[in-house]
């Protein structure tokens, strides 16, 4: 290579016309595929030097190939090692080094093996860091927090699940980096009152506050919510946080627009009234598994008059709350009832029919819904770009026919167990801007209205066929020739799809995700078509394909260079696949349970050769034939094993299976109720 | 001490004396309105002109009017004009504020005290009649500069109050109590003033009175319009040897010829205190649980009876009991008849307690402010006050903390208390400041800029490199001049740094051990044949310490790819 571009050297290069600015912008133009940048940076020596230093953001997908990329990349303002588990202080300190006038954003969530020197050798020498992402950094203590408060210019900082950090810590953060305007402090459960309020105190430009399982109460509430530019505050799971709290609050001045009160257990019926006249610009609503929703709450509404959005998953909705929500908010768009029990047909025709501007509706297993309502949603909101609509199976066939005739925006809709047939999906797909098709479990759907989506629909980009059982090859190749724009795809269980699919699919070569589980017509050679046409492919889940076997495991190492994630159990796949899997470089997870022509020494060797891997499943009983040493090295290198003792298992009748389904959920339901 | 002979024997004289003091107050007083010209200040004796006349009608059977009137006659045209002068609001509201408007309130009550202070001015004026003109008169003019403030201050609050229709509570509070506060200043200097001329303070006071003691605070400005009452009060209180404290004024006559008088246990108190009534007028005003002298009967045990570990005998075996209730319980042991519920309950709260006086304490060790003795007496409130009180302060200190072995308390309670919060002021601040509760240490934090809360010293110990990077940056700030401080801090921290090293066993790739570093490739850091933790130069080590700590690091990039 070196000596081809010497000699290329002495010869006219008509790349040499080009100046660095005309470079630069042409790279500008090709920031969607990583590849292109890849392909550029090759054709010359001067071309790899402006992308070089064209680059700005930096994904390393393996962490021993982090100093060599840092030399080559000289001006990087982002770094994300999201993908490189082990990153020592050195690592660190070879970082801030390099890039200390450049550096702006470093995300460290997902690594490990750092400790508070190298953090603060990153922020001292890196002088203009905005961003810092240190969530997961479990061992961070208070000093790591007080090097992190040396960072005078951070306005993002992530510190979820920084368990070890205190009320000293952040209120050290707090003194040191006065320009936050964002800080997630999710999990940090040595975070109590006194280091938020005190945060909150110093901070005065936060936007976005994230307090999510902490330990707070209601003392630290006003002077959050005093916060002159906090848009948004997450507050899941936080149970300090009560109706007393809410009721003391004094009305004032605050910019709230996005609020989650996800699993928040004692804010109840009694205390949202009060918050909801307090926060009055709130735009967004989160009330995720929280109170009884009655007539009161929805009432109180009203004190929102720019509330836009609102999610009431998993409460249980009186049909008085949907009327009054209806009544009472202005400009809804967005309204989640997943789970929520006591969404009646009157309710929701009610409501429906007083907010006819909504444009995203989520009714997932609403189970009392029926036709009734699919017809007033349709008929009142036709602008409906989203409608998730799951395990409403009340709703008889003929109502699906009504969406497509009435809602022509949709974008995304989510039928899943539904009883959807032939002639509601042909409806539903003279909606030209689908984008996202869920039909999982829908039993009554054949090819003829799958061959018309493929027709019709070309913005397909996600589809979900999951154990239905009507597809064939016939509805793939026409979606694969009709939706060019596919990225995702899933087939599991569809017995009748074969390797004809796959080469029909490996057209598509967007494709990024394929899941084919159960499919036991398909065998290597299928796979093998895939892995040629679709360079994209990250996910690959062939679990019980049983006729896959190494020859389809080849060509995947070979082509997929971006594979990340790969299921391969109950497959035929031998040490020697396994082995040929160590080619694919960034290779993270990976699933081999069931596997009968494994060994314990091949795994060995295969895992081993696998440097990138985050994350294996495997059958417990390997747990004892694998040497110490050896799983003591693979957790340095930031390998995780996860541990399954499942039996085998054996295919299941669909309508069998599906019947039991509905029953446990139906089961779990009642429960709920009670 | 007071001498009530001396007032049976010159009862005339005095009163021809007070009447000649009356005559140079006013004389004093016209002077002053008419030099100054305040309206405010006329204003103010407004007020009393008008609780005068209203006086004047009370007591119009008890004396002679002849001085009083002549005094009205010679500023009432003047008051009269001011009754509907332009600050009725401020009048109103004054009322509760201004120690004049107590006097337009309670004008009866206030008439002895003011009758006292005559007579004790009087008194002095009879015997001391030279004075310094000089002096007087640099007083005065310092009164008219700020009586001169005062009116300014007035007219602008007046001006306010016409152009604000409504103005708010808080707002008009504070300009009264800003007007009374300055009033009360001004009259304090001009009873001096009067005290330079008249210097009855040193000399003995006639009348012990208790309700001179008990309207000290308010009534400490003797008017000089109300000297005409004196005569009668003067009358009032002969042969009396201090007033009934149940009496009310407005039944002096009453008082004059029959009194029983209760006065006996309190006679010795209210005379000291109103030795330094005078003094202490102002002061004692607002102090808590300020019960006026003589509302109380005061007790005092002996030194023995408090440190008596018992308080409450058996009669019949003499056991001692801490607790009434324990010998209560212990009497049951006696006999049926102590079992009745009359016999258990609680023997104090009968409903004639009303009736009788409130008991308070003084503390046998002569000297002691709580002492009876002392001229700025506070009594104390129960027994366990005295007890405490005592130990505390006239005691040894015999317990002694356990933890801290510096602390001694006499109190054993107080040990408990101490031994609670002792050795754990585990809140630090970077000032220094240690704190035993976190939330004070982040009040203390909040208020001050610049002021951290300062890492546990375990923990920086555990972490060397940032804590180093810190005591660094300290040093960086106290400066230059103290570069021994720095160096020996941060040397320190090297230390630290060498003991982590060795203990960062669990990645070794992580940090390497000073033998490493010898053999380690330092790239362009040969001139540093030193390992870099042995460097002493002050805040500078850091630094230096941190750049090898890179090349350190570049230097074990073929380690760190070789293990993994």
């Amino acid at each position: 290579m070196v000596k081809k571009s010497r000699v290329v050297d002495w010869e006219f290069n008509p790349f040499d016309l080009l100046s660095d600015e005309i470079l630069f912008d042409i790279l500008d133009y090709l920031d969607h595929n990583p590849f292109d940048k890849k392909s550029f940076s090759l054709v010359c020596k001067d071309f790899y030097r402006v992308e070089s230093r064209h680059r700005r953001v930096l994904k390393p997908l393996r962490s021993e190939l982090l100093i060599r990329a840092i030399d080559r990349y000289p001006s990087v303002e982002r770094l994300d090692l999201s993908s490189c588990p082990r990153i020592t202080d050195d690592s660190l300190a070879a970082i801030s080094n390099a890039y200390k006038f450049c550096l702006r954003s470093i995300d460290l969530s997902r690594s490990r093996f750092f400790s508070n020197a190298g953090v603060s050798n990153v922020v001292v020498n890196c002088k203009f860091l905005v961003e810092i992402d240190l969530s997961n950094a479990t061992e961070l203590t208070d000093s790591g927090a007080v090097a992190i408060s040396k960072a005078s210019n951070l306005e993002k900082l992530w510190l979820a699940r920084c368990k070890l950090i205190t009320d000293i810590g952040i209120a050290r953060i707090g003194i040191g980096c006065r320009k936050l305007k964002l800080i997630n402090l999710t999990w940090c459960l040595g975070v109590g009152d006194l280091g938020v309020d005190f945060v909150a105190v110093k901070c005065k430009e936060i936007r976005s506050f994230d307090l999510s399982y902490t330990t707070i109460t209601n003392k630290c509430l006003p002077s959050i919510l005093n916060l002159q530019y906090l848009e948004e505050l997450t507050l899941v799971g936080c149970l300090g946080i009560g109706d007393e709290g809410l009721a003391t609050l004094e009305k004032g001045r605050t910019s709230l627009k996005t609020l989650n009160l996800t699993n928040c257990d004692n804010v109840t019926l009694w205390g949202l009234p009060y918050l909801t006249s307090r926060v009055t610009c709130l735009s967004h609503l989160n009330l995720t598994n929280g109170s009884v929703v009655t007539e009161a709450i929805a009432n109180s509404l009203q004190n929102l008059p720019k509330l836009q959005s609102i999610k009431l998953d998993g409460c249980h909705v009186t049909c008085s709350g949907l009327e009054a929500i209806g009544n009472r908010c202005i400009l809804l768009r967005e309204l989640s009832l997943s789970k929520c029990s006591g969404v009646t047909d009157e309710g929701l025709s009610f409501l429906v029919k007083k907010q006819k501007e909504l444009r995203k509706l989520d009714i997932t297993c609403c189970r009392k819904i029926t036709q009734i309502s699919v017809d007033n949603v349709t008929k009142s909101c036709t602008s409906l770009t989203s409608l998730k609509m799951e395990s409403c199976y009340l709703i008889s066939k003929e109502a699906f026919t009504l969406i497509g005739e009435r809602c022509h925006h949709l974008e995304e809709i989510d039928l899943t167990d539904t009883e959807v047939d032939d002639a509601g999906l042909m409806s539903i797909s003279r909606c030209k801007k689908l984008s996202s098709l869920r039909l999982g479990i829908c039993y009554n759907l054949t090819d003829n209205s799958l061959i018309q989506v493929g027709k019709i629909c070309r913005e397909l980009v996600e589809l979900d066929l999951y154990r239905s059982m009507g597809i064939t090859d016939l509805s793939i190749a026409a979606i694969a020739s009709g939706c060019p724009r596919l990225e995702m795809i899933t087939l599991a269980y569809c017995k009748d799809i074969t390797d004809t699919s796959l080469v029909s699919l490996s057209k598509c070569s967007r494709l990024s995700v394929v899941e084919i589980r159960g499919c036991s017509s398909i065998s290597s050679a299928g796979i093998s078509t895939i892995a040629l046409g679709c360079k994209q492919l990250t996910v690959l889940d062939v679990k019980k394909c049983h006729n896959v076997d190494d020859a389809g495991l080849l060509p995947l190492t070979n082509f997929s260079r971006s594979l990340r994630q790969i299921n391969l159990s109950y497959c035929s796949i031998t040490d020697v696949g396994l082995l040929a899997l160590a080619n694919i470089a960034c290779l993270q997870s990976m699933t081999v349970l069931h596997l009968k022509g494994l060994s314990a020494d091949g795994l060995v060797a295969a895992l081993l050769a696998c440097s990138g891997l985050r994350k294996v499943k495997l059958h417990a009983s390997f747990k004892s034939l694998f040497p110490q040493p050896f799983l003591e090295h693979m957790e340095s290198r930031g390998c995780l094993f996860q541990w399954r003792d499942k039996p085998v298992q054996d295919g299941v009748d669909p309508w069998v299976w599906r019947h039991t389904a509905r029953m446990n959920a139906n089961i779990m339901y009642l429960l709920d109720e009670v | 001490m007071a001498n009530p002979t001396w007032r049976l024997g010159q009862n005339s004289d005095v009163d021809i004396e007070l009447w000649l003091l009356e005559m140079d107050f006013n004389a004093l007083e016209r002077e002053l309105k008419m030099d100054f010209k305040v309206k405010l200040y006329s204003e103010s004796w407004n007020d009393s002109s008008l609780g005068n006349d209203k006086s004047k009608s009370s007591m119009t059977n008890i004396c002679s009017q002849k001085p009083q009137l002549k005094w009205d006659d010679s500023s009432s045209p003047d008051c009269d004009m001011r009754i509907d002068s332009p600050f009725p609001k401020f009048n109103e509201q004054s009322e509760s504020l201004s120690p004049r408007s107590y006097i337009h309130d309670n004008q009866i009550k206030i008439q002895d005290q003011i009758a006292s202070q005559a007579r004790g001015m009087l008194f002095d004026v009879a015997k001391h009649k030279d004075w310094d003109p000089q002096s007087m008169l640099s007083n005065l003019s310092f009164l008219e500069q700020k009586i001169h403030q005062l009116k300014d201050l007035v007219s602008f609050i007046v001006d306010q109050g016409s152009l604000v229709a409504g103005q708010q509570d808080e707002l008009v509070a504070q300009q009264q109590q800003l007007v009374s506060a300055d009033l009360t200043s001004i009259i304090v200097q001009l009873i001096s003033t009067a005290g330079s001329l008249l210097p009855f303070v040193k000399s003995p006071l006639p009348t012990p009175s208790p309700l001179s003691g008990q309207l000290g605070g308010t009534s400490s400005v003797g008017r000089s319009p109300n000297v005409g009452m004196s005569k009668a009060s003067l009358d009032n209180n002969d042969g009396s040897k201090g007033l009934c404290n149940s009496d009310q004024n407005k039944h002096m006559i009453d008082c004059v010829s029959d009194h029983n008088c209760t006065g006996k246990t309190n006679h010795s108190h209210s005379m000291s205190s109103f030795d330094d009534h005078e003094s202490k007028d102002e002061d004692d005003v607002g102090e808590g649980d300020h019960l006026p002298p003589g509302s109380y009967e005061v007790l005092q045990l002996e030194k023995e009876e408090i440190l008596a570990p018992h308080t409450h005998f058996c009669l019949i075996c003499g056991k001692g009991f801490k607790r009434d209730a324990n010998l209560r319980m212990h009497m049951r042991g006696h006999g049926d008849e102590y079992k009745t519920p009359a016999a258990l309950a609680k023997p104090n709260k009968d409903s004639s307690s009303e009736h009788m006086l409130m008991k308070r304490y003084s503390c046998p060790f002569v000297g002691c402010k709580r002492n009876k003795e002392h001229k700025k007496f506070q009594p104390l409130k129960t027994i366990l006050c005295v007890k405490n009180h005592y130990k505390r302060t006239h005691c040894d200190k015999s317990y002694t903390c356990s933890r801290c072995h510096s602390k001694k308390f006499s109190v054993i309670a107080d040990l408990k208390t101490h031994e609670k919060h002792c050795g754990r002021d585990k809140w630090l601040c970077s000032c220094g400041t240690t704190f035993s509760r976190k939330d004070k240490l982040f009040g203390h934090v909040a208020l001050f800029q610049g002021h951290s809360p300062a890492l546990p010293f375990d923990e920086t110990k555990g972490t060397a490199v940032s804590a180093g990077g810190e005591t660094a940056e300290t040093s960086n700030r106290i400066g230059s001049t103290e570069l021994n401080v720095g160096s020996n801090s941060s040397e320190g921290n090297n230390i630290q740094n060498v003991v982590d090293v060795k203990g960062g066993a669990d990645d070794p790739a992580c940090y390497f051990s000073p033998l490493n570093l010898d053999t380690c490739n330092f790239g362009g850091f040969h001139e540093f044949p030193r390992p870099p933790f042995d460097i002493p130069e002050g805040s500078l080590s850091f630094f230096l310490s941190g750049s090898c700590d890179y090349n350190q690091n570049n230097g074990s990039a073929p380690s760190s790819d070789a293990f993994s």
